[in-house]
């Protein structure tokens, strides 16, 4: 069966929803179910970081080039190598320069590679920044008033307002 | 701001038995790293890298309503021992005291409450660790006390934030919410009945962990595992918080049902290894931290189970922590040798059951001969 969203690639992921009282079945390739957020079961095993690096290097050998080997994160020179070998990041401007050989490697490590805790705001912050935050803090708030941690809760609708625009008019 | 006496009790809030299950939980952690845009960190940071986030945090501390009461105190300038006895108290990791190589870099410090139970590390693997380290099995408290001084620390830090990989750190294991759980449990009737490699093997099924006392690749001693969440991105912290609590109130249960076990199938046996782990702790003359552990774990055993009646778990816990070489050699005013220190070590832990427990009317007539006599 083929992927139900791009059509090319191999279904592996069966996903069944119900939307309004509807029951509904969707087929996705791996990739196409990683852009809706969607993971594999399993996929938070028991590993060491080392093996997974390690499999990543079998990787690198055939499907990357080695001009894209070297390159090093432009922000700290740590080299794709170099981080293979440590394990570690060299600056946040690294996740940007390895980005997609990143992405494959979080997925392995977390069964994600989307963050769903704490949007941090930076100092000027886009729409979808605030909005974003503003749909976790009300998470958060929801949480909070079900387990009676009402001190909590307050807490947090403190800064929901804080957020929310004067006067209810835009 | 070297001066010891300063820190005597810092910090040592965690060892009160109070929270839930104190009695099988030692402990709850909570940690967040966080790391600063614009600069390297971990083995990438260069000396300006790590100055530069130091003197941030030299300017904010005293600004964040968070950090009230706190001192932030340089590492490379801190007595040798003072740094031993922070990391033997769990407030800061070998990692930032330098202990596997030349000392504490430039630039690491740790900021230390006098009123609340939160630490923060600096400059470590991740710029900054926030740290809340609490009594019992309070996850939830725990994540929360945290969740605030983050909140306040972002509003005066720029932290490096990706939309889609949340909080970037050094290590991509702690990417995300950079958040890791950790709770300290005791389990002898699990290891005793042989239980316990099931529920560690479970434990991995269900995306959680299991270190020894002191974290990262240090050993299981006695019967005291630290499980913490494996995974960081995917889960929101509260997700990853109240997994965590879901599990370990789980492992209690069985730790339990174990306890039961060993009292109706081998009461005897069971019996007899408790009163011989307090004989040897009451009556030896030198004992290594390991068969300290080990012996503890026995009447920690006995004490709960009310088969060494009047032994309190405050005053265990208490051991585990004055019995290290750095706080037996701060007792003793003096650098210690392995065999003098573990000498020192039954001294002490034969001072604390002799005036607490069953056996204290009973008079030892050697209580008094402590080593230092000894050797002179």
């Amino acid at each position: 069966m083929m992927c139900d969203e791009c059509g090319s690639a191999k279904a592996v992921i069966h996903l069944t929803q119900i939307v309004n009282d509807e029951m509904k079945t969707v087929h996705l390739c791996e990739k196409c179910a990683a852009a809706k957020g969607l993971e594999t079961e399993g996929g938070t095993e028991n590993f060491p970081l080392s093996d997974f690096l390690a499999q990543m290097g079998e990787q690198e050998s055939t499907a990357v080039p080695d001009v894209v080997r070297k390159d090093a994160c432009s922000f700290c020179q740590l080299t794709f190598a170099e981080f293979r070998e440590s394990g570690r990041l060299g600056c946040p401007h690294c996740y940007a320069s390895f980005e997609p050989h990143l992405r494959g490697l979080l997925r392995r490590i977390h069964g994600s590679t989307q963050h769903v805790g704490k949007v941090y705001l930076p100092p000027d912050p886009t729409q979808t920044e605030l909005e974003r935050r503003l749909q976790v803090l009300r998470r958060k708030l929801r949480r909070a008033v079900e387990k009676e941690d009402f001190e909590r809760a307050a807490e947090i609708r403190d800064q929901i307002r804080a957020m929310e625009p004067a006067g209810g008019g835009d | 701001m070297d001066d010891l006496s300063t820190i005597a009790d810092f910090g040592l809030g965690w060892l009160d038995a109070s929270g839930d299950h104190s009695e099988i939980v030692l402990s709850t952690r909570v940690r967040l790293a966080r790391n600063l845009q614009g600069h390297a960190f971990g083995a990438r940071a260069r000396l300006n890298d790590r100055k530069a986030v130091l003197g941030k945090m030299h300017e904010i501390v005293p600004r964040v309503s968070g950090l009230r009461e706190t001192t932030i105190r340089d590492l490379p300038k801190m007595e040798p021992r003072t740094r031993r006895i922070l990391l033997e108290r769990r407030l800061v990791s070998r990692d930032l005291v330098g202990e596997n190589g030349d000392g504490p870099q430039t630039g690491t410090a740790v900021v230390l409450s006098h009123r609340d139970p939160v630490s923060l590390m600096v400059n470590e693997e991740d710029h900054l660790r926030l740290q809340t380290l609490l009594s019992g099995l309070r996850l939830q408290e725990g994540w929360g006390l945290l969740d605030q001084l983050d909140e306040e620390l972002g509003r005066e830090l720029s932290y490096a934030y990706h939309h889609e990989f949340g909080f970037l750190t050094s290590c991509p294991t702690n990417v995300g919410t950079g958040l890791r759980a950790s709770v300290l449990v005791h389990l002898p009737a699990l290891v005793l009945t042989k239980e316990i490699g099931k529920v560690l093997q479970g434990l991995s099924q269900v995306g959680l962990t299991f270190r020894g006392l002191y974290g990262e690749g240090s050993e299981v001693v006695g019967n005291f595992f630290q499980l913490s969440n494996q995974t960081t991105l995917g889960k929101s912290e509260e997700d990853l918080v109240d997994h965590l609590d879901k599990i370990v109130r789980q492992v209690i249960q069985y730790e339990l049902q174990a306890r039961q076990v060993l009292l109706r199938d081998a009461a005897g046996v069971t019996e007899d290894k408790i009163w011989r782990a307090y004989g040897l702790l009451r009556h030896a003359r030198s004992l290594s931290f390991e068969e300290l552990m080990n012996l503890l774990s026995g009447v920690r055993l006995g004490a709960s189970l009310k088969l060494l009646p009047g032994l309190r778990v405050y005053s265990l816990n208490k051991v585990m922590i004055f019995t290290q070489p750095a706080h037996l050699e701060e007792a003793a005013g003096r650098e210690l040798p392995p065999s003098e220190c573990d000498a020192h070590r039954a001294a002490y832990v034969r001072r604390i059951l002799s005036t607490e427990g069953v056996l204290s009317p009973e008079v030892d007539p050697s209580e008094d001969d402590s080593p230092e006599d000894r050797a002179g």
